[in-house]
């Protein structure tokens, strides 16, 4: 199950990532495996989207998200 | 001035970082630029308690010390590099205490370079509010560095702060947080040993970074490069076993110092407000409602002090005339120098009000909003959601909105919207668009409301945006981007503006604008002032002296007499010439030698272009009085008796400044911001070939 995947208001735990350079980043923002991701809302014209993760929110577009595996 | 010891501030963006500097430095603040990079570089003066004087460099907000963007990059060398004059004595890292996890990170790197720190732990009321407890003795214990909790907004713990500094170390004492050497042990060794660094994150951070650091000859760059052959390096890899391993540190220092006590999640205010300003619906209405009332703003706001400040130029040049003896170094001064210099001061105005309201918009958190809901129809078109922020700049001036693209850090993405952000309708373009509509657009209503000069005025507007997206969508083919495009943004939550933020903000902008801008703007306004005032051989003389024959003298009045000289004057300038020069290019879009002559001078700036009509056909008065200058162009005859400006004219000219490079400053910023000639002169070169195209195509299609 992939992040971009979730619907608004699902939940997660980060498992691994596909990409290398984007888990890089994503880990510095503190996307790391472990730890649980909730799609708080999607843009209106449906990418990119809104996590919370570790105490804040983060965006994203779906394709980045579609990197992140979920447990 | 002389500071005792210098202080750099590093934290994460959103973390309080530029309110702690201001509230440490006060108005004692100064913006520069990092030698050899366009980067705003803050810094500020603060008096500490021991009597000595500090000087604090706010850094960049950074995640990591791995870059980013252009503005993230600078963070590193100042840090590491030990030639670099700003190289601070300590580092205030500065934690948001809400967010500890994440805002760690960096301070672990940072720490690792074993700098003398202190920690700022910002926010502790937000911290406590939801539910988190942090034990700040245990926390420093840890750390082995002190810290201080404070609160930058509230101007609470500043004074520990500042006494904090004043006893800090000079040495780094803080605890080790990760085995770096581990990392890369070969490697590490090998560069510490032939680059002379004594730390190992130094070293490693050498590793990854080498072909972007200023700092590194090139042979020592290159040889970098052979290591990480030789040892097999992975530059990737290493970052993310380094960062697990950062993450890994952190949470056994959070497990025993932090307690979150496990609040039932209500749903914050925060969201609450999100819900609505990113509404499927409601989120662009009140977006494009923000954007109409801060359009309206700048314009009906800045209508006054520009008139002011128009005014003041005007009485000190003509006053200045008066006073001092006539002269050509007089006349270089008044006219050229203080000329040039009204023009850059008249859009002071509009320069802070567009920055307050950017300032506003990002200090509560809208503008990521913005760059969130517009990333993907900004996107298929070849720029990035945050490129909406200086489009929508554009109307006001595109040489702050090209500043703003500095926070766009994907190469590709910036260079298009520095490309295109000048084709937006400045406000320079307005006095053009203004006097030529009035001259062929009748003014009565249609349908009743509709104004019909304020329609083709908004048609502009409208049409300015279309083209540059256009042009937009066709450089998305045309650049070969280096890097990938992604999108990883946080969305903070939403504050009240910090108004003093605002005002320092507004104030900076302007102070910058009017001494970077400014200098090429009186340079360029000084060469055709020249240019305007002097003609080949001895023509001037015998205007004078045609004039001075009886059969002008005595029938026509001083003042137009004095015009008649004056339009001639210009005629046979070096303007003039060239003016008569470019006729035969300018020709097919409609243009006489006059216009010519305008297009010239307005080279520098559009807004000239108001300034030489009223001089070529030699108003009363000055360039102000715009309807004067109305009447004569519009009863201005070609040699064969037929109207100058007629409605294909008039729209080919208009087409010509909505498409021409006509602005120097732009240029300068475009190529401060690029660092290479080649942006500003392509930028040059397409805008003037569309201009002439599409001026064409408009002249021949109405005539």
């Amino acid at each position: 199950m992939r992040l971009s995947q979730l619907e608004v208001g699902e939940t997660g735990i980060v498992k691994e990532f596909t990409d290398l350079e984007m888990s890089v980043k994503l880990m510095e923002m503190g996307c790391l495996p472990g730890e649980q991701i909730t799609v708080s809302r999607v843009a209106p014209l449906g990418d990119p989207i809104a996590i919370h993760v570790s105490g804040y929110q983060l965006s994203l577009r779906r394709k980045e998200a579609s990197t992140i595996i979920l447990q | 001035m002389d500071a005792d010891l210098k202080v750099a501030l590093v934290g994460n963006p959103n973390t309080g970082k530029s309110t702690l500097f201001n509230v440490l430095t006060g108005l004692n603040q100064k913006i520069g630029n990092f030698p050899g990079v366009t980067v705003d570089k803050k810094t500020g003066l603060c008096d500490l308690p021991d009597g000595r004087r500090a000087e604090i460099i706010d850094l960049p907000g950074t995640y990591s010390l791995y870059p980013k963007s252009r503005d993230e990059s600078i963070v590193f060398s100042v840090l590491a590099d030990k030639a670099n004059p700003l190289r601070p004595d300590l580092v205030v890292v500065i934690l948001d205490a809400s967010n500890l996890k994440r805002n760690l990170l960096l301070y672990t790197q940072v720490a690792d370079l074993k700098l003398p720190v202190i920690v700022a732990l910002n926010m502790m009321d937000l911290a406590k509010k939801s539910g988190i407890t942090i034990d700040v003795n245990a926390f420093a214990q840890k750390l082995g560095v002190p810290v201080v909790p404070i609160s930058a907004r509230k101007i609470e713990g500043i004074d520990q702060l500042k006494s904090a500094i004043s006893y800090a170390n000079r040495f780094a004492l803080q605890e080790d947080t990760i085995d770096v050497e581990a990392l890369a042990p070969q490697l590490i060794a090998q560069i510490s040993k032939e680059i002379e660094v004594e730390n190992p994150y130094y070293a490693l951070q050498l590793a990854h970074q080498h072909e972007t650091l200023k700092f590194l000859s090139p042979v020592q760059s290159d040889r970098i490069e052979e290591l990480e052959q030789e040892f097999s390096f992975h530059s990737q890899k290493s970052q993310a076993t380094e960062t697990i391993a950062r993450y890994s540190f952190i949470n056994d220092l959070l497990y025993d110092t932090v307690k979150k006590h496990e609040t039932a999640q209500e749903e914050n205010i925060s969201n609450k407000i999100d819900k609505i300003l990113t509404h499927r619906v409601f989120g662009f209405v009140i977006f494009f409602a923000i954007l109409l009332f801060i359009f309206q703003s700048i314009f009906a706001w800045s209508a006054y002090p520009m008139e002011l400040i128009g005014d003041f130029f005007v009485w000190l040049q003509s006053s200045l005339h008066r006073i001092l003896p006539a002269g050509p170094l007089v006349n270089l001064v008044v006219d050229g120098v203080l000329g040039g210099l009204s023009g850059v001061m008249v859009f002071i105005p509009q320069i802070a009000i567009l920055f307050g309201f950017i300032s506003i918009l990002e200090d509560t958190g809208y503008m990521s909003r913005v760059t969130f809901m517009m990333d993907r129809l900004m996107r298929k078109v070849g720029l990035n959601g945050k490129s909406v922020v200086p489009l929508i700049g554009g109307f006001a001036c595109a040489v702050p909105s090209i500043m703003s693209t500095r926070t766009i850090e994907n190469w590709k993405d910036r260079m298009i919207t520095i490309m295109v952000t000048p084709l937006v309708t400045c406000s320079a373009r307005l006095p053009i668009y203004t006097l030529l509509i009035a001259l062929v657009v009748p003014n009565r209503n249609i349908w009743w409301i509709f104004n019909l000069q304020g329609l083709v005025l908004t048609g502009m507007y409208l049409f300015s945006l279309v083209s540059a997206i256009t042009v937009a969508f066709v450089m998305k083919f045309l650049l070969k981007s280096r890097e990938r495009g992604y999108f990883i943004m946080e969305l903070p939550v939403y504050r009240m503006p910090r108004w003093k933020n605002v005002g320092q903000d507004m104030y900076n902008r302007a102070k910058a604008f009017v001494l970077q801008a400014g200098k090429v703007i009186v340079a360029i306004s000084v060469i055709l002032w020249v240019l305007a005032s002097y003609g080949p051989g001895n023509r001037f003389e015998r205007i004078e002296q045609k004039y001075k024959q009886a059969q002008y003298t005595q029938h026509m009045s001083a003042d137009d007499l004095h015009h008649a000289v004056a339009s001639e004057k210009l005629e046979n300038s070096y303007a003039g010439v060239l003016g008569h020069a470019i006729e035969p290019v300018i020709k097919p879009l409609g243009f006489d030698w006059k216009i010519g002559i305008a297009l010239i001078t307005s080279f520098a700036a559009r807004e000239v272009f108001v300034g030489t009509m009223a001089t070529i056909y030699s108003v009363e008065g000055d360039a102000e009085k715009m309807e004067s200058v109305q009447q004569k162009m519009a009863t201005a005859k070609n040699p064969d008796g037929q109207p100058v400006f007629t409605v294909a004219v008039a729209f080919s000219l208009m087409m010509f400044y909505a498409f021409a490079m006509q602005c120097a400053s732009t240029m300068a910023v475009v190529y401060r911001e690029t660092k290479n000639w080649r942006w500003p002169a392509s930028q040059f070169v397409y805008m003037t070939g569309l201009a002439y195209i599409v001026s064409f195509i408009t002249y021949h299609l109405l005539r």
